[in-house]
């Protein structure tokens, strides 16, 4: 674009100003330039995804240091905090769908928790004998009905989501219950057994992948991760697009290969006190897929762009055609969906369902780590990616306050000032940002 | 293509006897409109002349009582603001209705967004959204892949106005547009609905502020009371005249001597 000279002045007026807010990626031309302007970008508020990750850093550091025999970086306590942190984080990442379009879902606990029960108990061999993939097939089905059944009450009758999920919260709270007490498990079905369907449910959690499958899985997924970065990066450099530099793409795609690597090493260790126990669990994989359709729907689809357009200005999206209604009821049906695959994990990692689901605590504790992760209470901004990072910060702490034999209540205290701090760093940035628009209109 | 057919006097839009009422409230008595190709045609009136109602008419969001549109010399009936876009007319409000937290190409193409292999193809929409953005001569924008919230008021409506003629519109209708700019930002949103003309598009700009009418109106329209009492050149203007059909609907005697 030519720069027409009778328009310079307006330019050098507003350049000081918009310097702050514009992603450095989009002007930095080489990788020093690029530096500068990320730091200049979190100095004014506009982080990222930088305050969780040093957080989680500072959470491994502290917790290394104070644990007892220094066993918070051991493999198998590494793995364990893993599979702790899943089910937070994919219903961080349920929850995302509510939070990006600016309202809330008190009900993903609950209704995820209604959906693994029907997972469990249609697995059982004494009753039904589904297969797995069946049972969680339909699991997941049942919680996006009711999602959609939530979020069409939500749109089309125009209740807020808070009153209609409480609604929700409290109907699945029994529903469970009643489900709970279908065939003749005493309101306690278990995944414990020789039935291979069973057992499957049970290894999606500690269940693992031979260390040689995983070393090729990983090669071959960043491989391929790393390819589309590059190969997508340079077409855009090539055709004069906005493309970060070179030596970015390259430090991009050196992250990646270095944390799929250090992931399955550490996950390939043998980690038992007695016996064998090495490779990857299952839920890495699964936690990474649905991390990977989110993003790819959330960030490369028409859906996600009109998800992201009605939680920043819902008006602007009516008026470009886009049926708003639509758009709603099904990130509520993704969201309890997503619910129900967390919860499913859940059940794994319990090895079985009862009446002790903490429907409550756990859907507070994903929208915690949603914000935690980065995204915005006020709708529009956030990635799916933020979910998994809040969700390792929340398991993170409890995992190392565990480990140095605190009390629940210790627990629950940190975690709410970690929550408070999130949430204020999320509203400041805000407030940088409006503050620094209204001043240049 | 379709304006060389037309001939040299058919305006792009002919609104004919519109009415329209409210309940018992009329808003518009019986008003004519011409909006030709290639000028930038001023809307003036006072709070309540029944300029937003006779814009809306004309972008599909009401329908009139009574009266006629043409378009290109057809008659035509605008049920909807789809409707409105498919014969061409965009309409630019003054909340410009972007979207913060997008980006500029985002916002450009909201609701049409070009897809391959069932995915956003962001790489032709940045290219076209660029080639748009620089035949407008919209510079100074650091990257159009800035979020909008980080633009100054010129800029989001720049952007707002390249969105409406991204798709090939041949009438643009603009709100109040530079209701809450400073200087320079006017002077850039005034430069811009210059370059829309330039292109042959017709221009309909509302506007209350004399200084930007008479700095770019090729043609004066003033509706009062839901009448329009007068439509001419701007040079057949000057400014206590606007004033006048504004406030009283028509010349006062001493106005019209002081002209002639």
């Amino acid at each position: 674009m030519a720069t027409a000279p009778e328009e310079a002045p307006d330019l050098t007026a507003t350049v000081g100003a918009a310097q702050a807010e514009v992603p450095p990626e989009l002007i930095a031309q080489t990788f020093g330039e690029y530096a500068r302007a990320y730091v200049v970008r979190i100095r004014n508020g506009q982080s990222g995804v930088l305050p969780v990750v040093v957080g989680l850093i500072a959470i491994m550091v502290v917790f290394e240091v104070i644990s007892p025999n220094h066993v918070f970086l051991s493999a198998g306590n590494l793995v364990n905090l893993f599979q702790q942190s899943a089910v937070f984080m994919v219903l961080a990442m349920a929850e995302m769908f509510a939070l990006l379009l600016g309202e809330i879902d008190l009900s993903v606990g609950f209704v995820g928790a209604s959906g693994a029960v029907v997972a469990v108990q249609l697995v059982q061999p004494a009753t039904t004998h589904w297969p797995w993939w069946a049972a969680i097939l339909a699991a997941l089905a049942f919680c996006a009905a009711v999602g959609a059944l939530q979020g069409t009450i939500i749109t089309r009758l125009g209740i807020p989501s808070f009153v209609v999920t409480l609604a929700g919260f409290l109907i699945f709270n029994g529903v469970m219950l009643i489900l709970l007490l279908l065939g003749p498990f005493s309101g306690y079905p278990n995944l414990i057994g020789a039935d291979s369907n069973l057992k499957v449910l049970f290894n999606l959690m500690a269940g693992t992948i031979d260390p040689t499958v995983s070393w090729i899985a990983m090669a071959v997924i960043v491989m391929g991760l790393g390819a589309s970065i590059w190969f997508g990066d340079r077409r855009r450099r090539k055709s004069g697009l906005v493309a970060p530099p070179v030596t970015l793409t390259v430090i991009k795609i050196a992250m990646i290969a270095a944390a799929g690597i250090v992931v399955v090493a550490i996950c390939d260790l043998n980690r038992a006190n007695f016996g064998t126990l090495e490779g990857v669990p299952w839920v890495v994989p699964i936690v990474l897929g649905v991390l990977g359709a989110w993003t790819i729907l959330l960030e490369r689809t028409k859906y996600g762009r009109y998800v992201y357009a009605i939680g920043g200005n819902p008006e602007a999206a009516r008026r470009a055609g886009i049926d708003v209604a639509m758009v709603r009821t099904i990130a509520f049906a993704l969201c309890s969906m997503t619910a129900g695959i967390g919860m499913v994990l859940y059940a794994s990692y319990i090895g079985g369902m009862s009446n002790n689901v903490q429907g409550g605590q756990l859907v507070l504790f994903a929208v915690a780590a949603a914000v935690i992760g980065g995204t915005s209470l006020f709708g529009g901004r956030g990635k799916a990616i933020h979910g998994v990072l809040g969700g390792l910060v929340i398991g993170g702490i409890y995992n190392g306050m565990y480990l140095q034999g605190l009390d629940v209540e210790k627990i629950f205290i940190v975690t709410g000032l970690v929550l408070l701090a999130a949430v204020t760093i999320d509203a400041l940035s805000r407030r940088a940002a409006s503050s620094g628009s209204a001043a240049r209109t | 293509m379709a304006a060389a057919s037309l001939s040299a006097t058919e305006p792009l839009l002919k609104v004919r006897g519109i009415e329209k009422h409210f309940g018992a409230v009329q808003a518009l008595y019986a008003v004519d409109l011409d909006l030709p190709a290639g000028q930038v045609t001023a809307l003036c009136g006072d709070n309540g002349a029944g300029k937003s109602v006779l814009t809306k008419c004309v972008s599909g969001v009401y329908q009139p009582d009574h009266g006629e549109i043409f378009w290109e010399g057809h008659p035509v009936r605008i049920h909807s603001t789809r409707d409105a876009s498919r014969l061409g007319i965009e309409t630019v409000y003054q909340d410009l209705a972007l979207c913060d937290n997008l980006d500029i190409v985002q916002n450009m193409f909201l609701g049409r967004e070009r897809l391959r292999g069932g995915l956003l193809d962001e790489d032709d929409m940045e290219r076209a959204a660029a080639k748009t953005l620089a035949s407008l001569r919209v510079t100074t924008v650091r990257s159009i892949r800035q979020p909008v919230a980080s633009l100054s008021g010129g800029q989001r409506q720049s952007v707002a106005v390249a969105k409406a003629v991204m798709w090939n519109s041949k009438l643009v209708i603009m709100d109040e547009p530079t209701a809450a700019l400073g200087v320079n930002q006017t002077r850039q949103v005034l430069d811009l609905v210059r370059r829309l003309r330039d292109r042959g598009l017709g221009v309909m700009v509302i506007s209350h502020n004399l200084n930007d009418i008479f700095e770019v109106a090729d043609r004066i329209a003033v509706l009062y009371l839901g009448r329009m009492v007068v439509q001419d050149k701007a040079t057949s203007f000057d400014r206590q005249s606007v004033v006048e059909y504004m406030t009283n609907g028509s010349l006062s005697r001493n106005v019209a001597n002081a002209k002639n």
